[in-house]
């Protein structure tokens, strides 16, 4: 059994750009909204949290910039792009699409 | 504009790469201040908080190498760093690297020459318009079943039958080469020149146009035309200094008027790249000549018709050469049959052979290389197994760990191909410099199919030695390898079981090389020391010919001459002896004619006798050393018409004057009728063939204007070239000279190609040689190495030296052995594919085999005893401690 935290890949794309879409927001942030949005379920690990940003990055979908952190500290902020804003919107989606579907099957079963 | 965006950021990631690292190392470090502060604000101690965010964190650096990952480049970063790190690793061992190089160097250029060579000669296609269907049309001589025959000249009256009758060719046209004498202009020198007699339609029917004025036309091949000649590219630039005014201008050509029509391309090489002047053939032979059907001097080329093959279109001309045959019942020298061969196979049918054996062989020197390399990659790779056993237990892959190896063997192949290119470059031109008798030679040259040979070779270099070394290692056995301690005394002489099976192979294939190699240099040893029949040392021979228009054949023009150079010559101090004659020995056959002998009943009919024709004055067979073994030479006095004199040699009265006297006998031949009155011994016309009969006109009879002189001198013979030449030109300015030779280069140039052959393979088999004997003493070596505890420890124990050196020496020669047996077997197999080059050696000379198998061990005795001296003289106390 795998540990709560074991997100599939896409899924944690998805979630990341879900929580940068509002405001742009630093890495150790965006785990940390996760894990209280989801109810201390969903612990991001660094191990994922970073290459997952990275590659966002790469595809184009979020961008990051420096700025002040709360704590007056410099850090890597990211938020939506355009492309991202519309790839989130599909996930989402997709994602409805999917899990509505799950949850059909489940409550047949 | 995601595709821009992305477009920008791989941009960024290729060219900020460095501030992209330090960016991503600042936000993880940020990271972990965030979760410091975060369990400092829980009420932790600040070390507390420090560890526990350390602890919950990770790795940093393999984190950091996770995120690098998903960038752009990543992969293309990974190849730049295996290539650092195996140039580092080469750059640490620059011995072993530059051996491994140099090797590969050696292989891969001989290989890439003579790719290139067999490629622009053999494989590529005749730079005419649709190639495939020119074919080279000859007569088949008699004996009819004899393959040799197969390809005779053509008589100029067939070829006029066949053009005329013949429905299988769009086009045929007939050649003939001769040298002729280009007359001196505007202070050049006149000089001799090879030039091509043709029908005026050969351009068109090679499908080729000049490159600067026009093509011959019908009206311009006739005897009352006047002279019109075509210029080689090299011709009018060299001798024209490249004047487009050339055209309409009128050169002599051999003192008669020709005008110039036009200029051929620069690459046009029409039969070979030495003839420099093409003239109508009906303009500059007469009439009788071109109509004579068993007169054979000419070759003809034809274009088949569309969708007419060779065969056909060959049994359609035997047709009317049969018919002709038939109709002249009473002459034997007719042919019945034609025979063809593509025009690609007349060029190059000769070199075929030799080239591919060469490059076969170049094949075997890669393959050696190649397993010498992976050789030295495998004792690197067990000289690393520790490294690479930790690397492994710390999780490097299998496949990581075999990536990095096969750059490694990758660089080394692509150095040594990148120096081996260079030096194949170099193959190449001396080649090009040395053999301009090559057909097809001036189209050698190095292009992108020959580069991307070198590639593919390059990486099959790599991936074969760079994967036998791989799979050598056994990184399977990581714990046994950690394990084995120091005390490796027990590491027995199966570890190198894959490194003698190499040297094996390498010394079977070094076997086959030499053995080729042997008998080649025993065949052209043969060849060298055959008695051609005459002096050949002190002995210059020049050609010379006359100009035809003011030396008139037959007339006294020429003999008038010839005399007076004699008389001229030999009066010159140093000069011993001189003589004239057409075709010098060894010089080729030349031409024959058929006979009849009066005293003896006329033949049926249907049937003739035929010898061989050589002109000769008076004082030629004493000039040369040539015996005559009965009667004497031709009378000086007997001139012209009454030059009636001949003389035969030995194996004409063997085969036509049996136990008979043939003094005084008279023969009939090219319309006259002569007296025998000697004997003279046999000449070889060509090294390598036996002597054939041969019947001497007399010079004086005056029908030739060109002759070969010949002088003897005590002292060094080429210095009197000059004032020969000197004497010459202040006859006539107008006398073509050429082939200044001695006569024992002459014979050299004609045996060009057997000593050619013989050089290279005999290279080829002495590089391998030498890079098996580096392989047998790179293992002896590192067995020993290996040894040393075990060696020590024998000797503490007791063991004598001599007992130690046998030891070892066992353990070299036993692959060597094992080599020599194999390479034997195989060489047997490839003696008799090389039959055909060989001249006076059978296959299985068992010299050639017992002197390669006796060289062979005595190079693998002296490789293998320097370790195993090594080994004997160890110090017990120092081997034990050493560990």
């Amino acid at each position: 059994m795998g540990k709560p935290n074991d997100l599939v890949q896409g899924t944690l794309d998805l979630l990341i750009l879900k929580t940068v879409a509002p405001e742009p927001m630093h890495g150790w942030a965006i785990a940390k909204r996760i894990q209280q949005v989801s109810g201390e379920v969903l612990q991001v690990q660094q191990g994922s949290l970073y290459p997952a940003l990275h590659r966002l990055e790469q595809q184009g979908w979020i961008k990051a910039k420096w700025a002040e952190s709360e704590t007056g500290r410099q850090a890597r902020f990211y938020s939506l792009t355009a492309p991202g804003r519309k790839q989130l919107a599909a996930e989402t989606a997709n994602w409805n699409r999917l899990s509505a579907a799950i949850n059909l099957v489940m409550a047949e079963a | 504009m995601r595709w821009l965006a992305k477009l920008r950021m791989r941009v960024t990631m290729l060219f900020a790469r460095g501030r992209a690292a330090a960016a991503l190392d600042e936000e993880l470090r940020f990271h972990i201040e965030q979760q410091i502060a975060e369990y400092r604000a829980a009420g932790m101690s600040d070390q507390d908080a420090r560890y526990s965010a350390l602890r919950l964190f990770g790795n940093p650096a393999l984190l950091r190498d996770q995120a690098r990952a998903t960038w752009s480049w990543s992969s293309v970063e990974i190849l730049l760093r295996d290539l650092r790190l195996g140039v580092r690793g080469l750059v640490r061992a620059p011995g072993f690297a530059l051996i491994a190089i140099l090797v590969m160097a050696l292989g891969i250029g001989a290989n890439v020459a003579l790719f290139t060579v067999v490629r622009s000669v053999i494989l590529k296609p005749l730079p005419f318009k649709d190639p495939g269907s020119l074919v080279m049309l000859y007569e088949h001589g008699s004996p009819e079943n004899d393959p040799a025959a197969a390809y005779y000249v053509v008589a100029g009256g067939i070829y006029a039958e066949w053009k005329k009758l013949n429905h299988s060719f769009s086009s045929m046209a007939l050649i003939q080469e001769s040298d002729v004498g280009l007359a001196g202009s505007g202070g050049q020198l006149s000089e001799k020149l090879t030039a091509l007699h043709c029908t005026w339609d050969l351009m068109t029917t090679l499908g080729v146009q000049p490159a600067l004025g026009r093509d011959f036309n019908a009206a311009d091949d006739s005897r009352s035309a006047n002279g019109t000649v075509l210029l080689s590219w090299s011709l009018w630039k060299r001798r024209f200094a490249a004047d487009p005014a050339i055209v309409n201008r009128t050169i002599y050509i051999d003192a008669k008027p020709y005008t110039v029509i036009g200029v051929m391309p620069a690459w046009f090489a029409f039969p070979d790249a030495r003839t420099e002047l093409w003239t109508p053939v009906y303009h500059d032979e007469p009439a009788a000549f071109m109509a004579m059907l068993d007169t054979h001097a000419f070759l003809a080329v034809g274009r088949l018709k569309p969708g007419v093959n060779a065969e056909q279109a060959t049994a359609d001309l035997s047709v009317i050469s049969r018919r002709l045959h038939d109709a002249h019942a009473d002459n034997p020298f007719i042919n019945k049959r034609a025979t063809s061969r593509p025009l690609l196979e007349h060029m190059v049918g000769d070199i075929e052979k030799p080239l591919y054996v060469l490059l076969a062989a170049t094949g075997c020197v890669l393959l050696i290389a190649c397993l010498n390399v992976a050789n030295l990659l495998v004792a690197r790779a067990a000289g690393r197994r520790r490294e690479m056993a930790i690397r492994t237990a710390l999780g490097g892959g299998w496949l990581r760990l075999l990536r990095e190896r096969l750059t490694e063997s990758f660089l080394l192949a692509a150095a040594g191909g990148a120096a081996g290119l260079l030096l194949a470059y170099g193959a190449v031109a001396w080649l090009v410099s040395v053999r301009k008798d090559m057909s097809r030679v001036e189209g050698i040259h190095i292009d992108a199919v020959v580069i991307a040979f070198t590639v593919g070779v390059i990486a099959l270099c790599a991936l074969f030695s760079g994967l036998i070394s791989a799979f050598s290692a056994k990184d399977k056995q990581v714990f046994l390898t950690l394990h084995e301690s120091s005390r490796s005394a027990g590491s027995g002489p199966s570890k190198a079981t894959l490194r003698k099976v190499l040297l094996i192979l390498e010394v079977g294939l070094t076997v086959v090389l030499l053995t080729g190699a042997g008998l080649l240099l025993k065949s052209y040893d043969r060849l060298r020391s055959t008695d051609v029949g005459c002096i050949t040392s002190n002995v210059l021979t020049m050609q010379l010919g006359l100009p035809g228009a003011r030396y008139k054949t037959p007339g006294p023009g020429p003999v008038n001459f010839f005399d007076e150079l004699l008389r001229r010559v030999r009066a010159l101090p140093g000069v011993e002896a001189a003589g004239l004659v057409d075709v010098v020995p060894g010089g080729g056959y030349e031409g024959d004619s058929s006979f009849t002998i009066l005293e003896h009943p006329a033949l049926p009919k249907g049937e003739g006798l035929d010898a061989m024709n050589r002109a000769a004055d008076a004082r030629y067979f004493a000039a040369m050393g040539i015996p005559i073994l009965r009667g004497r030479t031709f009378n000086e006095n007997l001139r012209l018409d009454k030059a009636n004199e001949m003389l035969i040699t030995d194996s004409f009265v063997k085969q036509y004057f049996p136990g008979e006297e043939p003094l005084g006998k008279h023969l009939r031949t090219n319309g006259r009728d002569y007296v025998i009155v000697g004997v003279a011994a046999d000449t070889r016309f060509e090294i390598g063939e036996p002597p054939r009969p041969m019947k001497y006109f007399p010079m004086a009879n005056g029908e030739m204007n060109y002759a070969t002189l010949v002088l003897r001198s005590s002292q060094d013979v080429e210095q009197i070239a000059l004032p020969v030449q000197r004497v010459m030109q202040s006859m006539d300015r107008d006398i073509g000279v050429s082939d200044v030779l001695t006569m024992n280069q002459l014979l050299g140039k004609s045996m060009l190609d057997e000593s050619f052959n013989t050089t290279m393979l005999a290279g080829f088999a002495g590089l391998s040689l030498l890079l098996a004997a580096v392989g047998l003493f790179g293992v002896l070596s590192y067995i020993a190495a290996q040894r040393t505890g075990e060696i020590g420890i024998r000797i503490a124990l007791g063991a004598q030296r001599q007992q130690v050196l046998r030891l070892m020496l066992l353990d070299g020669l036993r692959p060597a052995l094992f080599g020599l047996a194999l390479g034997l077997a195989a060489s047997v197999a490839t003696a008799r594919l090389i039959r055909t080059m060989l001249y006076g050696t059978k296959p299985l000379d068992p010299l050639v085999f017992a002197s390669v198998s006796a060289l062979l061990l005595l190079v693998a005795a002296v490789a293998c005893l320097v370790p195993a001296w090594r080994a004997s003289r160890l110090d017990p106390m120092q081997a034990l401690r050493m560990e």
